[in-house]
């Protein structure tokens, strides 16, 4: 494992930058943790400061310190990516698994119900959910729901590989040596999928960070939870571009870019490296 | 033919299943939630100005008769798609009585206009970049372009749309940022009137188009990257085919076939960017009017975009896969 990173970063120059940008925002996540201001204080600092020191990207209309604010929202972002994400991850895999072995009509119905999720329009409905949630929006309940709403592009996928596993020699043999179906999944193909899984999370993080960016900026999530979000809310509510308090948005943008470019950059160098057909050609290695 | 029958109504049973979920998540979303719609939009409602004891009394009173909230649970359920079959979600409660419909049906125009020229350029353009890239692999230029769209790509719509309106309204501006057209202006078929709505469209647009590029970009580049190694383009290439003609007829013809699949599958997702596009640029389609529906807290609205959302884009999935036999000739023998 270690000396396949290795080999990556050496020879892959799109999964070492992805590793350094990701590290970088990593980094700045860390950072929160020895924050000498809490987040969710206001006029701790002079308002409306240029970048400079000892606020180094300057300070909000609101008083706080851009720097230490930025790395609260990116820790919280990033933690609902992840959370997204994980659970997410599980119901593609049991139902991409699952309908991929099985086959037959236990795969048309679940994959017609994997298409509906792909082609329905998630954002009029988490709009609709917050409508009606409203002030008990909360960020937990936002992350249930867009795990709920975004497994089934990654299931196909997984489906994909693990219908091509089906035919595989040891698969007959795992089952002539009497393993149950829920057995076979998950010590013979799983192992097989995880790359893939490891791959399609990145890209689920990033789709998940997206439409939260989107709904906070919007103002529909939780917006006194400092997410990257919620941070441009605030700025766009105290007219920041238009005050020239431009520090306030373009930080947060930045960082939030950098993190997208460097998850997609993951997620397509480890995409080339697994090539699922040239992986399976290879066979049990 | 028979066969092409049964692939029609397979995919008009995706149709009819897509729609069934898409409004029983509704449903569920608006019955389940432990919050009291009607209070909360009572208290949105009233929370500018005065409004009477009485007054409230009888909006609680209709409100709960428009939310559907009366009877039992199966009534709820069964009066929730009385409502929707025939499209009908009563009047709009911030622009009473308008009903819901004339609203959606005002904005619409609007987003599929934006959604239909994006989707065009964006899906044409990426397919035709991506294949010359995967077929002419050593191409500088190519290259570079590529670097560019894919940088794009992984950024959400709204953080692009906000940079374009960043750059275009503050920067350098020189193009409207905001609404479909301008201001005080008659509407028709004249000259002026045209050119002002393609002026307003012009930013959302690029901004659309410049988060879709790369993903057709990389999908085409590698199909074509795979095809060109196929024995038949090889083939062709001894035999002394034209290089042109082999990449249009032998080599993308091949590779559009699942880029059409493609475009059916992520219609969902570029719809959610169109709205959210709209958005920031104040445009006058559903997106915006949703957007304003929330903040006016309006319940048939918001409900009646939404459902108006899911049937539409099932519907415009269904057309593109009533249009894919027309490509792939296989579903009609298979």
């Amino acid at each position: 494992m270690l000396k396949i990173i290795r080999d990556l970063l050496l020879h892959n120059r799109g999964f070492a930058a992805g590793v350094f940008l990701l590290g970088f925002v990593l980094v700045i996540a860390a950072l929160s943790f020895v924050s000498p201001y809490n987040p969710l204080d206001s006029y701790v600092v002079p308002p409306d400061m240029p970048p400079g020191w000892p606020h180094i990207l300057g300070t909000t209309s609101r008083g706080q310190d851009v720097f230490w604010m930025l790395s609260f929202a990116i820790r919280n972002t990033l933690a609902f990516g992840l959370l997204v994400a994980l659970i997410s991850r599980v119901l593609s895999l049991v139902i991409g698994l699952v309908a991929g072995y099985a086959g037959g009509w236990v795969d048309r119905v679940l994959m017609s119900i994997n298409d509906t999720f792909i082609v329905i329009p998630l954002f009029p409905i988490l709009v609709l959910f917050y409508f009606v949630m409203r002030d008990k929006m909360s960020w937990a309940a936002l992350a249930g729901v867009m795990a709920c709403l975004g497994w089934a592009y990654d299931a196909r996928l997984i489906r994909s590989v693990a219908m091509s596993l089906r035919t595989r020699e040891f698969t007959e043999t795992s089952i002539f040596s009497g393993m149950s179906m829920p057995q076979i999944l998950v010590k013979e193909h799983l192992p097989y999928v995880m790359p893939i899984v490891f791959s399609t999370t990145m890209n689920n993080i990033n789709w998940s960070i997206g439409l939260e960016v989107t709904l906070s900026v919007l103002g529909f999530t939780d917006i006194n939870t400092p997410t990257i979000g919620s941070m441009i809310y605030w700025a766009n509510q105290h007219t920041a571009m238009v005050a020239g308090v431009w520090w306030w948005i373009a930080f947060p943008v930045a960082l939030v870019i950098m993190t997208f470019i460097g998850l997609f950059l993951l997620a397509v160098s480890m995409n080339e490296f697994i090539d699922p057909r040239s992986r399976l050609g290879r066979g049990g290695e | 033919m028979k066969s092409y029958a049964t692939y029609l109504l397979r995919r008009f049973g995706q149709f009819v299943l897509v729609v069934f979920i898409g409004m029983n998540i509704a449903f569920v979303v608006t019955h389940a939630t432990p919050i009291d719609p009607v209070e909360q939009s009572i208290a949105a409602a009233t929370s500018f100005g005065s409004t009477s004891p009485e007054a409230i009394g009888m909006m609680r009173e209709s409100l709960r008769e428009l939310y559907g909230l009366q009877g039992s649970g199966w009534q709820q359920y069964v009066g929730f798609w009385k409502r929707v079959v025939v499209l009908d979600f009563g009047p709009s409660l911030s622009a009473f009585p308008t009903p819901v419909s004339t609203l959606i049906w005002r904005a619409l125009p609007w987003t599929v206009g934006l959604l239909l020229v994006s989707t065009a350029i964006t899906w044409v353009l990426g397919n035709l970049l991506g294949g010359l890239a995967g077929y002419l692999r050593n191409s500088r230029t190519l290259n570079i372009t590529g670097l560019l769209v894919m940088g794009f790509h992984p950024i959400p719509y709204y953080i692009v749309a906000l940079l374009l309106l960043i750059v275009f309204g503050y920067v350098w501006p020189v193009l409207p940022i905001t609404g479909g057209a301008q201001m005080n202006m008659e509407r028709g078929w004249n000259l002026d009137f045209v050119v002002s709505v393609l002026k307003h469209s012009v930013l959302p647009v690029l901004s659309l188009v410049m988060v879709g590029l790369g993903g057709w970009f990389m999908g085409m580049r590698s199909l074509v990257s795979n095809i060109v190694s196929e024995d038949y383009v090889v083939y062709a290439e001894l035999g002394g085919v034209a290089k042109s003609r082999i990449l249009r007829s032998y080599v993308m013809r091949n590779a559009l076939v699942p880029q059409v699949t493609g475009l059916a599958m992520s219609l969902g997702g570029i719809f959610n960017g169109a709205i959210i596009t709209e958005q920031v640029f104040g445009y006058p389609g559903i997106g915006a009017l949703m957007i304003d529906a929330v903040h006016a807290g309006d319940y048939s609205l918001v409900l009646g975009l939404t459902s108006v959302s899911i049937v539409a884009v099932s519907a415009a999935v269904l057309l593109i896969d009533m249009l894919y036999p027309l490509l792939d000739p296989r579903v009609k023998v298979a």
